[in-house]
């Protein structure tokens, strides 16, 4: 017995498990082996945990080997048994308890362990980790006596256990730093798609949430937020990330990094001494799923029995192990180590494309990156049946090319001639089904076009085919093809964008209709056909989002165009200019005097009066913006919105104040028309005009809405134009007093901001829905009327901030203002 | 946590950049455009766009590409390579994110540090 090396292995997780099962296998009686073990059992499937903690599994059924195996296996388990310290010089380790034993070959398999954020309260009974079956065991104590649980972290951990806990019955929220859940595996995309379910599950998500104190006396009463809000709890259950465990291998001074550093055969920078698991780390990888350790398993298995082994590294992949939700990653999705290599510019030159289909009925997400042929990136939602073919063949780099046109649909739809996209029609069966929304099959489509709708229109209104979301046209469309053969023209609808078939019309009846709430909503219910828009498509949506749900939209301003994002304009030369508001084009010594002084003190190098009678100070740097705005905000002025699809000027003349020929008090009137509507967003830019006489100097009439002031009242004007065209306005209508004038006028905007296209100015718009049609609502229907006004009103409640303030203060999107700055400190040859 | 040798920089953590969005950062005369797109990968690119020098980092960013501010080109910000009709190419940085932390790959031989 003594004649055999002595294997010592330093902890009895998964890995060494694996590792035990090929060393028996290829060796069984090579080595006497000894494993210490700092949890008092033997060795289980930590994955499985989290059924553990459903209640859906035991403990007992969980264990992957009993006492039984290892007598059997003539291996030594020393249970709750931890190692304080290994000496290399002497070839041993030493238990916490004192007993000294020596080894000729050594494995640390510490595992990692659980990141605990040092926030006020973390110390407080209540609060806890998840990695153990000790951590579970006290949770499922903690769910039997308490009701409310809060989950900090919002990773693959934090879900499972969130889930865990609210099968227990417990009343769970996650809190969750990043933008979206499992940010680190999944894109925006899916990562909406899993907050959506994990709420239908009745679990309440907080994303975007730091959290700033855990509350209570002894035991915890709650979660606060940065943002103050107070989520009552009497569990919380920290999930934010793991540590490799490379304490005792440091203390034994092993080169250590993140983690243990180990080379292609798993050896540690000493000979005798082995690495495996979580708490290593390979070419400069550390990870934290299964699937590699096992890789490495194998590896150091054949090491240890002297064949040759080469570690090369993993490819990941992630699936979350909640009922009900179905999700897969793998490849370049990880923000962390794992998907590093991205990240890394080695950038070929010949670019990623993505292939993404969504179904909206299904709640089904597919993305493939493809890169030079090959899948390099796989995120799926709702539909994990190909994961595992689709993981292969990014593991082989196999050539997709021939795939590509039914690559993302899966496996079963490989092989065989390419179907062109009507012939694929043409081979549905009759009863197949077309329109998902309303449950329209094929032949029902087929016969409402033999019986003579032969527009996609008349198919819409007859069957209800493609009325809904509006995702099957195409396929209504093959099917007129199909049927009509060259007799069929396509409707000419002009699709938003590359993202999507659906024209701007569409897209707003359907964001109202199906109460789409924010961008990935919209993207997902319409089945846009890339992962995250683009510079077309997002800042239509984000206008749409912001117009018809003022109160529970967040602005997006990564959707937004420069000018909006940073609240001037930019110039040429990526410098910017600043036009302060000047109400009516009027202004005041005072006014002008801080405008001079910013000028000297900033050397803003031109000042020019605009062509809408207000003052631009051009060239200002961006990262000058916020102290600029500062230094006007203290002399009284706002923004001017000269950068916004917004209110823009009013532009006003003198009037009856001191024109011989005013009629009205005509700079009053614009003053507060300026004053009611600014801060308001809109399809396109708006501006107006307010002139005393008819003699008309504020050009009132080539105005988006123009004001012409009589004797006997007002004159309303809209539809002008003076740029890309010129054209006169249409005359909308009378009315006698101001108030009816601004009633007036803001239910017409309010009408425009519901109906407009994007970047769509009131002159088109009107063209497109009929000048009559808007007389109409505006001067006939005063219900109609009044129902615009109040709800123009509504949404200017909250619009009207000034968002130069609140970026002067240093607190809004500071990250656009400032550069960092790095510095030269050495010079390497 | 120790780097090898002085090759790689700590700009910032990966939250300091919003996500679809970009930060800048400056050394010498050079502005750098550090982007994080909506599935969290990290790029580097001067922030200079190969049509009339438009700030890249003030675009939209979608997918793995920025649509220049001032005309619209859009440059991939894998390859940095304008997309489509347009001709051009910017030059790239390699970055790395390690636990969550952003690096840049120092452009000169100078090693750098943030200030
Ligand atoms: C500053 C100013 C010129 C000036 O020095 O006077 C100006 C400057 C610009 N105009 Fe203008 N327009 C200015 C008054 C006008 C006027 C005159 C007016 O408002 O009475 C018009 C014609 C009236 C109209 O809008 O119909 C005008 C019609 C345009 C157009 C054409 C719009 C159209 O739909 O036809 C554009 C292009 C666009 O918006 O896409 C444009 C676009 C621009 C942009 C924003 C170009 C751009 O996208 O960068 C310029 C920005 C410069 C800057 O950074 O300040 N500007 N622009 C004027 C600012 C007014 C203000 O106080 O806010
Ligand atoms: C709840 C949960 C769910 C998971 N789900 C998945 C999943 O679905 N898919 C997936 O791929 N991965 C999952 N993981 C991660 C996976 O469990 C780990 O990657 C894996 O267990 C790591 O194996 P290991 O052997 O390196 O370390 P561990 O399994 O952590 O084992 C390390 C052991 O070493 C012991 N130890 C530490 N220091 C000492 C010492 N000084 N002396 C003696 N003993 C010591 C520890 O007590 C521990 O028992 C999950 C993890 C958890 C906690
Ligand atoms: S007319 Fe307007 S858009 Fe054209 S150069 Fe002058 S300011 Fe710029
Ligand atoms: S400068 Fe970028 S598109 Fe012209």
């Amino acid at each position: 017995m003594n004649s055999k090396e002595h294997l010592v292995i330093v902890g009895n997780g998964m890995a060494p498990g694996r590792l035990l099962e090929h060393l028996l296998e290829l060796a069984p009686d090579r080595y006497k082996i000894t494993i210490f073990n700092a949890e008092p059992r033997v060795n289980y499937n930590r994955l499985m945990l989290s059924p553990v903690l459903s209640g859906d599994k035991q403990y007992e059924d969980i264990i992957t080997h009993d006492d039984q195996w290892y007598q059997w296996h003539g291996i030594e388990l020393h249970k709750a048994t931890p190692i304080n310290s290994i000496d290399v010089q002497e070839k041993c380790v030493t238990t916490a308890a004192g007993s000294v034993h020596s080894y000729d070959k050594l494995v640390i398999a510490t595992g990692s362990s659980p990141i605990v954020i040092p926030l006020p309260g973390h110390d407080l009974s209540g609060v806890m980790v998840y990695r153990d079956l000790d951590d579970v065991e006290a949770m499922l104590q903690a769910a039997s006596k308490v009701a409310k649980a809060v989950v900090i972290g919002g990773g693959l951990l934090g879900l499972e256990a969130a889930a865990g806990l609210h099968e227990q019955g417990m009343q769970v929220s996650v809190v969750h730093l990043a933008d979206h859940l499992m940010e680190k595996q999944l894109d925006s995309a899916a990562g909406y798609l899993l907050a959506q379910s994990m709420k239908a599950k009745g679990i309440d998500i907080y994303t975007s949430a730091n959290t700033s104190e855990i509350t209570g006396e002894e035991s915890v009463a709650g979660v606060t937020l940065d943002d103050g809000t107070h989520i009552p709890a009497q569990l919380v259950v920290m999930a934010v990330g793991i540590r490799p465990s490379t304490a005792l291998a440091e203390s034994a001074g092993l080169a250590v990094n993140r983690g243990v550093l180990v080379d292609d055969q798993m050896r540690t920078s000493d000979k005798s001494v082995y690495g495996l698991g979580e708490c290593v780390e390979h070419r400069g990888v550390c990870y934290g799923l299964v699937a590699p350790l096992y890789d490495m398993a194998k590896e150091l298995a054949l090491e240890l029995t002297g064949q040759s082994a080469r570690y090369k590294g993993s490819v990941v992949s992630t699936k979350l192990k909640v009922s009900g939700i179905d999700l897969f990653s793998a490849g370049d999705f990880l923000a962390d180590e794992n998907g590093g290599g991205k990240g890394g510019g080695k950038g070929s030159g010949k670019n990623e494309e993505e292939i993404v289909v969504r179904d909206a009925t299904m709640g089904v997400y597919k993305r493939l990156v493809v890169k030079e042929n090959q899948i390099t990136g796989i995120v799926l939602y709702g539909d994990t049946s190909d994961s595992a073919w689709f993981l292969d063949l990014l593991r082989k780099k196999e050539d997709i090319e021939r795939m590509r046109p039914t690559l993302v649909f899966g496996q079963a739809y490989q092989g065989g001639a390419q179907l062109d996209p009507t012939a694929a029609v043409a081979a549905l069966a009759d009863s197949a089904e077309i329109c998902g929304c309303n449950g329209v099959c094929k032949s029902a489509v087929v016969n409402s076009i033999n019986n003579g709708n032969q527009t996609l229109d008349s198919i819409r209104s007859k069957t209800k085919a493609s009325a809904s979301c509006g995702s099957c046209t195409g396929l209504v469309e093959q099917l007129l093809k199909l049927t009509l053969g060259d007799q069929y023209q396509s409707a000419a609808v002009a699709p938003m964008c590359q993202c999507t078939q659906l024209g701007h019309a569409d897209v707003r009846r359907l964001i109202k209709a199906r109460k789409l709430k924010s961008i990935n909503a919209v993207m997902q219910a319409l089945e846009w056909q890339s992962s995250c828009g683009c510079a077309k498509c997002r800042p239509a949506l984000n206008y749409y989002l912001v117009c018809d749900w003022p109160e529970e939209y967040e602005d997006d301003y990564q959707s937004r165009f420069i000018n909006e994002r940073v609240h001037a304009n930019i110039q040429a030369n990526s410098t910017f200019s600043v036009v302060p508001r000047m109400w009516g084009g009027v202004t005041s010594s005072s006014e002008l005097r801080a405008i001079a002084d910013v000028v000297d003190k900033y050397n803003v190098p031109m000042v020019k009066v605009t062509g809408g009678q207000r003052i631009d100070m051009l060239g200002v740097k961006k990262d000058q913006l916020p102290a600029v705005w500062h230094d006007l905000g203290k002399a009284g002025f706002i923004s001017g919105h000269a950068y916004a699809k917004g209110l823009r000027t009013v532009k006003t003349c003198v009037g009856k104040q001191w024109c011989r020929f005013g009629t009205q008090d005509s700079t009053g009137l614009g003053i507060r028309l300026e004053k009611y509507l600014w801060g308001s967003w809109t399809p396109a830019k708006v501006k107006l005009g307010v002139s005393g006489c008819p003699r008309n100097c504020a050009e009132a009439t080539c105005k988006d809405i123009g004001v012409i002031c009589v004797d006997s009242g007002f004159d309303l004007h809209f539809a002008g134009a003076a740029g890309l065209d010129v054209k006169g306005t249409e005359l909308l209508g009378h009315v006698t007093d101001e108030d009816a004038v601004e009633e007036h006028v803001s239910a017409l905007l309010q009408m425009y901001r519901e109906q407009g296209h994007y970047l769509e100015r009131i002159y088109k718009w009107a063209k497109r829905v009929g000048i009559d049609e808007i007389r109409r609502q505006i001067m006939e229907d005063s219900a109609m009327r009044t129902a615009y006004a109040a709800r123009f009103s509504q949404s200017q409640s909250i619009a009207q901030f000034d968002p130069w303030a609140e970026r002067a203060s240093g607190q809004v999107q500071t990250h656009e203002f400032g550069a960092r700055k790095l510095k030269s400190v050495e010079y390497v040859a | 946590m120790t780097m090898s040798a002085t090759k790689w920089v700590e700009v910032c953590h990966i939250h300091d950049i919003p996500a679809r969005g970009a930060i800048r950062v400056e050394f010498g005369n050079h502005t750098i455009a550090i982007f994080r797109t909506f599935d969290n990968t990290v790029r580097a690119l001067e922030d200079h766009c190969p049509h009339k020098g438009g700030a890249l980092s003030a675009g939209i960013v979608h997918d793995d590409c920025v649509t220049c501010p001032l005309h619209n080109w859009v440059i991939s910000l894998e390859s940095g390579k304008a997309l489509g009709e347009d001709v051009g190419r910017v030059n790239k940085y390699a970055v790395r994110v390690r636990n969550e932390k952003v690096f840049l790959e120092t452009p000169t031989t100078v090693a750098l540090s943030v200030a």
